[in-house]
């Protein structure tokens, strides 16, 4: 896979907020990371954690207000996003920015037809007239793996199974042959052999493409299965990030360590128990001053509730936002 | 969607027939007596004489059977007749009021235009006052805009339209005096001045009926928008680049309308119904006037007849809402 080079898209010090009733609740917290071309980063987290809003909050998709996006840069092919206009940003979306959603069901519009959706951001992104949008959604379906594109053009969303759906939408976002491809928990809603189908399909597709893709899930084998690299959210920040071997073969944030150890073993002696990570993740109503992860974390001391952990390297490429070495078991320097 | 359209309307024909039993018995049942109004110095004989010649010495079967065939043959053939200049109806016995003595299809004929104009005007006018507010109150939820047009239409949905209608006649006819307070039925537009009379007359109870109707759509359209603005194909929409305008003009719009269209159309047959209360206020001689009229004067071929001319209207527009909702819908096929 491609390493070095200009990443398509970088991020610094990324916040993002949402104002409610109850007050501010901090989603997004100083998260920074990079995305080289035709890389594939996986980004894992439970529920809550932030993933979603964070991949929301680069291309301005997030509902203003509650959301307001309040600091940091996203620069992408070295243009801030965070300070372009709105009109630069629908540009950029659909066309250079593709995104697949986690519901099919209910992410296509279901009075419009296939062929319509998908010609949609043709005509406008590519300024395609509607034949040559219609030969190219043609073209786009076959790709995804859509027997008898040319007639299902004409058909309606209710028409298609889930499966098939996902894989028009992963049709819709590749339209304008993106740079890069986000796609939000796009197997979570399919059954698994569907999913392992979608995986195949986006597997592949990144092959011939070439783009880069995020993908965001909390299907740590999913991301076992696909992804070149892997960034690890809690709490609205980033804990760890690793290349995915390093990442399965050497964990370091207690986290990381523990999302791993909920995995169930296929072979070898049955566990007695499911193992869990207990406790809940923390609502985010405050900026963090402390380790977001101390109230269910195993080896927390002192300094965990005083300071919030930086990210600092652990390995290649490899870094954690931790103050406990696993290795040595004990806190580390500095 | 043909062959569907045929069969609800064959099932309309029995359905009507039921309607107009039921009527025709209901009415029946009601108390009253079509000689009641007539002076007390006709002597009762005299009275029972023309009970009977108006038919009602009949047994009720006969003379629902005797209604059905005037209205559901004679009307049509006249009405034939009157177009073309044949002469089907062979002088067939009409329906006939017993207050006018005058075929009750000529009279709504007459009254028709007015209640038309008046309460169709102001459907149409409230309608399309509604579907903007509507689209702007949900896409600006919150907004002092939203919060204007939601005031706005509690008032006029809670307020009776007897109640704005004589705020109206107080404020604009008897103090300001810019409009007139009663509908004048036999002014005829014949040149721009008497134009400008005829929107004057209409301005009032235009305006109380459009009131009504636009904030009861424009409700509907709120809540139906914001119903889909919130759906994750909004998102996807908005993810493909799409404008703001596409995505909620086009993509949300269509969806939203789906359930006011039934809305709407449902509400066409009430046009003609005509607006009682407020044909009433402002004295416009409509179909609503002439029910209220009837009823009061116990002319029993008229209620009938205005009734189920209802009734047909509510059974038709009804099917038109489905069919409308099948076009509008692609998950909804009847075939």
């Amino acid at each position: 896979m491609p390493d070095g080079g200009m990443p398509v898209l970088d991020v610094k010090d990324l916040k993002t907020v949402f104002l409610t009733r109850s007050g501010e609740v901090h989603a997004v917290n100083s998260v920074s990371f990079d995305l080289k071309a035709g890389e594939l980063l996986g980004v894992v987290g439970e529920s809550g954690s932030g993933k979603s809003v964070t991949m929301m909050s680069l291309i301005g998709l997030l509902p203003s207000p509650p959301a307001e996006v309040r600091d940091g840069s996203v620069l992408f092919n070295g243009e801030d996003l965070l300070a372009v206009k709105e009109e630069r940003l629908r540009e950029l979306r659909g066309a250079r920015i593709g995104f697949v959603f986690q519901d099919p069901m209910t992410s296509l519009n279901p009075v419009f037809t296939v062929g319509y959706q998908i010609m949609e951001p043709l005509r406008k992104h590519m300024g395609l007239n509607r034949a040559e949008a219609r030969v190219r959604a043609c073209e786009l379906l076959e790709l995804v793996g859509i027997p008898d594109a040319k007639r299902r053009l004409g058909d309606y969303p209710h028409q298609f199974s889930g499966g098939m759906r996902q894989r028009v939408m992963i049709a819709i976002a590749l339209a304008c042959d993106p740079d890069v491809l986000i796609a939000d928990e796009p197997t979570t809603a399919l059954d698994v052999t569907i999913q392992a189908q979608i995986l195949e399909l986006m597997k592949e597709l990144r092959q011939r493409l070439g783009m880069a893709v995020i993908w965001i899930t909390h299907d740590l084998g999913v991301i076992a299965g696909i992804a070149d690299r892997v960034i690890v959210m809690y709490g609205g920040q980033i804990v760890e990030q690793a290349p995915v071997k390093e990442l399965f073969a050497n964990p370091q944030h207690p986290y990381t360590r523990a999302l791993l150890k909920t995995i169930p073993h296929i072979t070898g002696a049955r566990d007695e128990k499911l193992s869990v990570i207990e406790g809940q993740p923390p609502i985010l109503a405050d900026p963090p001053v402390a380790c977001a992860f101390r109230a269910r974390c195993l080896h927390r001391f002192d300094r965990c509730d005083r300071e919030n952990p930086k990210r600092r390297g652990v390995g290649p490429s490899h870094d954690a936002a931790c103050f406990w070495d696993p290795a040595t078991g004990t806190p580390r320097n500095a | 969607m043909f062959t569907y359209t045929l069969r609800r309307l064959l099932l309309a024909i029995p359905t009507l027939l039921f309607i107009s039993l039921i009527i025709f018995l209901l009415l029946d049942l009601a108390p009253g007596d079509p000689t009641a109004n007539l002076p007390l110095t006709i002597p009762p004989e005299v009275k029972a004489k023309i009970r009977e010649s108006l038919g009602l010495g009949q047994p009720i079967h006969i003379r629902y059977l005797l209604w059905l065939k005037q209205f559901l043959i004679a009307e049509p053939l006249h009405v034939m007749d009157y177009m073309f200049g044949t002469d089907w109806a062979m002088g067939m016995q009409r329906v006939i009021s017993w207050q006018t003595r005058s075929p009750v299809a000529d009279i709504i004929a007459q009254r028709m235009p007015q209640t038309l104009w008046v309460v169709g005007l102001s459907y149409v006018i409230g309608t399309l006052i509604a579907l903007p507010i509507g689209i702007i109150s949900a896409y600006r939820q919150y907004s002092w805009f939203d919060q204007i047009g939601t005031f706005v239409s509690m008032i006029g949905y809670s307020v009776p339209t007897f109640f704005t209608g004589v705020l109206l006649i107080v404020i604009f006819a008897v103090n300001l005096g810019w409009f007139p307070s009663i509908y004048d039925t036999t002014h005829v537009v014949t040149d721009w001045d008497s134009f400008l009379f005829q929107v004057r007359q209409m301005v009032m109870p235009v305006f109380v009926l459009a009131l009504y109707n636009a904030a009861q759509i424009s409700r509907y359209m709120r809540a139906s928008m914001l119903d889909n603005l919130g759906q994750d194909y909004v998102r996807t929409a908005r993810a493909k680049g799409m404008s703001e305008k596409v995505v909620v003009l086009i993509h949300v719009l269509r969806n939203s309308m789906i359930p006011v269209v039934t809305v709407i159309a449902l509400g066409v047959p009430t046009i003609f119904g005509g607006a009682i209360i407020t044909e009433q206020v402002f004295k416009v001689n409509g179909l609503g006037q002439l029910l209220i009229t009837s009823i009061y004067a116990n002319d029993i071929p008229m209620v009938q007849t205005l009734t189920f001319i209802f009734a047909v209207l509510i059974v038709l527009f009804n099917l038109v809402a489905d069919i409308l909702y099948g076009i509008l819908d692609p998950r909804i096929r009847y075939d």
